[in-house]
């Protein structure tokens, strides 16, 4: 319903004279704050199409007068980055464990590189701050599986637990005592009470002592007449109540008669040697280090 | 205003035949799919928090629900909404019944249900595309194609036969909502199957031309699907439910063109700082930032056609959450403009404010101006007196508020907090933190976020309600303001 143009009574603004189902139209004028704002906008635009690459064409694009181009850019960053660390990193490769630690400053880095190392590496099965978690050792603690000294740990990191893909990996298999009828069940059994009264808290006494006579005929070459274990072939200290794949008695049945065998897989190769060296004297110092 | 389905032509006295029951259909589908999409995103978000409720089979995941959330609100109930409302606002204000007849519009209807379906159980049988907001295989994308040139021409050809002698603004806006789309589902899906009873597809493209395309795409479903159609739907419920003209004609018109002319190139800020060339990013760039003002001019227009009303704002809890949502509009319309500058993105890119920020758009703009407009339609549609309940309207608003209220500025600190984390050096060079522990703070946001999913989600499920009894032309007992008794019932809203 075009052409009688109205005013509004509340406003007093005229309207179009248009109207759609009651709807009407004003005639009011475009704010001036907005015009100015949109203008400025389309200023800042031109201005940065003149300083910055922006507009194509058939051969390439306009280059822009600063010469900027985001390639160059981070190649300079990691150019600058780099140049800053390459001492430090050079040192640490060159130099062996026992002479990184002996020097403060170089020990700082090395400690916190190997941090950052850990994080994206290790943490995920480890925990933060060597933490651990069912099935993946705690590193924090002076429980050793494999030896707690720099060079052991260096050796794990680069080399893996049973990564077969290193010929250098630590390696050892324990028997499936149950799964390939070494025992009968009642003897597995029995072991478990063992086990248990190595850190007291056997339940049948009389079974422990069965258990007891077992396991030093089957145990007791690789975890000790004690049970304190072996590092030479990765065999856990069984008396001291920590425990890889859980300490309840039917998670040590479990492990007694079907093991379970964790794989760290071997860092040598993936990352480079400096970084292994940092790890190592990172987790050395967590808390555990011999 | 009559709410007889044939109405309007108060000064020639003529009696149109408008189809009301497609509007009725699609307006019920809006509440339905909006429902499911708020529990589907309510869900995920607690998966976030909590990833123990990943459910132990592949299509309980968060990678098979996440596409099913936003597919479900995006184009399910955003979608439903746009073509329950252009179809109701184009035949009033072009005086026209739908182009077609019926037989166009349940084809139209029953055709984009189906595509809702097949999309949402391709996604949790893990048959996706893998391209954000497209990722229906290529049966689907065909289907869909057929849909929407239906709904073009049921669309375009009410608006060939109005008689009215111009085209309102809302319609613009609709119709380039719906060309717009159209151009961008059919480029960006251009995929060669890789057998006839196959569903796997492979993109025409490669490389970065296919992410560039994928993003013109993506930036232009939030600017022509989210932005534009809302618009249309803005246009016409704010002066309907304001009884008040449109603010102006004229920066109707300019902020028009300039939406549709700057929108379609801003789409390579979403590939700032990767392989795209530079030239390509700071062009997006500028242009986003030139969007900055023909998206206010559309806020302007909304919250100015209120001048000399709004007093409303106090007793109209239906007006409240359409001028909200026109708030909410301008808050996330000014955030855009700023996360495309390349050193601003530098930091927000990839984090959490990204999505902070769609869903201050989404839940603030497109849900708010949505749940005003059903609010409005519903007793109209149902010849009901007025709304069963106004109070409870109350309760939606400021319970549904409070959830966007907390998911926004939770996922603004979590993002930020993160995109800091991210970059932060300490003095020997390496960075601070890893991103494992960037994740362990970013975890009570997410609790917080979830939270506020589920207010959010309560006050959609107090509207579900509060519709039902008004479809069955219930009134609560209720004590209304004097101010609200007579002007809140439908006859007199007009």
């Amino acid at each position: 319903m075009a052409g009688k143009v109205e005013r509004d009574e509340i406003t007093g603004v005229e309207t179009t004279g248009h109207e759609w189902d009651g709807i009407r139209e004003l005639n009011n004028p475009l704010p001036k704050w907005w015009v100015f704002v949109f203008y400025a906008t389309i200023a800042f635009s031109v201005l940065w199409w003149i300083l910055y690459p922006a507009w194509p064409s058939l051969s390439g694009y306009t280059r822009g007068i600063l010469g900027y181009d985001q390639r160059t850019e981070l190649a300079e960053i990691m150019a600058r980055v780099e140049a800053e660390r390459r001492p430090w990193l050079e040192r640490i490769r060159g130099e062996d464990l026992a002479a990184i630690v002996a020097d403060t400053d170089l020990l700082t880095f090395a400690t916190r590189g190997g941090e950052v190392v850990f994080k994206d590496n290790c943490a995920p099965c480890h925990g933060l701050g060597g933490a651990g978690q069912l099935n993946y050792p705690t590193l924090a603690d002076d429980d050793w599986l494999w030896g707690g000294t720099l060079e052991d740990i260096y050796t794990t990191v680069a080399h893996g637990i049973r990564f077969h893909e290193d010929e250098e990996t630590r390696d050892s298999t324990m028997p499936a005592f149950g799964a390939d009828g070494i025992l009968e069940p009642a003897q597995v059994d029995d072991v478990v009470q063992y086990v248990l009264s190595l850190s007291g808290r056997a339940t049948d006494e009389a079974a422990a002592r069965r258990g007891g006579e077992i396991f030093q005929e089957q145990c007791a070459a690789c975890h000790g007449e004690d049970g304190r274990g072996m590092r030479e072939v990765g065999a856990p200290d069984l008396a001291d109540d920590i425990w890889l794949y859980g300490g309840e008695p039917e998670q040590i049945r479990a492990q007694i008669w079907k093991p379970r065998h964790g794989v760290m897989p071997a860092w040598a190769g993936r990352l480079p040697e400096e970084s292994l060296k940092m790890v190592a004297i990172y987790v050395h110092q967590l808390g555990g280090g011999e | 205003m009559a709410v007889a389905a044939a109405s309007s032509a108060g000064v020639t006295g003529e009696r149109i035949a408008y189809n009301e029951d497609v509007v009725r259909l699609f307006t019920v589908a809006t509440i339905f799919w909006g429902v499911v999409g708020f529990l589907v995103g309510t869900f995920i978000a607690f998966q976030l928090a909590y990833p123990w409720l990943n459910l132990p089979y592949e299509w309980g995941t968060f990678g098979r629900l996440r596409p099913v959330h936003t597919s479900a609100v995006i184009f399910a109930f955003g979608g439903n909404a746009l073509l329950a409302t252009s179809l109701y606002v184009v035949q009033r204000t072009c005086r026209a019944p739908l182009f077609g007849g019926p037989a166009l519009a349940y084809f139209l209807f029953w055709g984009y249900q189906i595509f809702i379906v097949l999309a949402a159980t391709g996604y949790v049988m893990g048959i996706t595309q893998s391209r954000e907001y497209a990722e229906p295989e290529w049966y689907v994308d065909l289907w869909l194609t057929i849909v929407w040139v239906v709904y073009f021409i049921v669309f375009f050809g009410t608006i060939l036969r109005r008689r009215e002698p111009h085209i309102y603004v809302a319609n613009w806006f609709y119709l380039a909502f719906i060309i717009t789309i159209a151009i961008l589902h059919i480029f960006n899906n251009l995929a060669v199957p890789v057998s006839w009873f196959g569903t796997k597809s492979y993109s025409l493209f490669a490389g970065v031309q296919d992410a560039l395309l994928q993003w013109w795409y993506g930036h232009n479903a939030v600017g022509f699907f989210l932005t534009a159609g809302f618009l249309g739907m803005m246009y016409y419920f704010v002066p309907k439910q304001a009884q008040r003209p449109v603010y102006s004609y004229r920066l109707s018109i300019v902020h028009f063109w300039a939406l549709i002319f700057l929108y379609i190139w801003a789409g390579p800020h979403h590939l700032h700082w990767t392989a795209l060339p530079v030239w390509a990013q700071i062009l997006g760039m500028t242009f986003s930032v030139m969007l900055w003002m023909p998206s206010w001019g559309g806020m302007i227009n909304g919250l100015m056609t209120l001048s000399g009303a709004w007093d409303k704002l106090r007793w109209d809890p239906v007006l409240r959450f359409l001028v909200v949502s026109v708030a909410f509009y301008g808050m996330s319309t000014f955030e855009g403009p700023l996360m495309s500058v390349r050193q601003v993105n530098a930091l927000s890119h990839y984090t959490d404010w990204t999505v902070g920020h769609v869903h201050s758009g989404a839940l603030g703009w497109v849900a708010f101006v949505s749940f005003g407009a059903l609010y409005y339609l519903v007793p109209r549609l149902w010849k009901a007196e007025r709304l069963y309940s106004i109070r409870l309207v109350e309760w939606h608003f400021w319970i549904a508020s409070l959830g966007i209220v907390l998911y926004i500025t939770s996922m603004w600190v979590s993002g930020i907090m993160q995109g800091l984390m991210w970059r932060t050096y300490d003095s020997l060079g390496f960075l601070q933190f890893s991103f494992v522990e960037t994740v362990e703070a970013m975890h009570p946001f997410y609790v917080i976020r979830a939270l506020g999913g589920v207010l959010f989600t309560a006050g959609a499920l107090i509207m579900v309600y509060n519709l039902w009894r008004t479809m069955r032309r219930e009134v609560r007992a209720e004590e209304l303001l004097p101010s609200q008794a007579g002007a809140l019932r439908v006859a007199a809203a007009g």
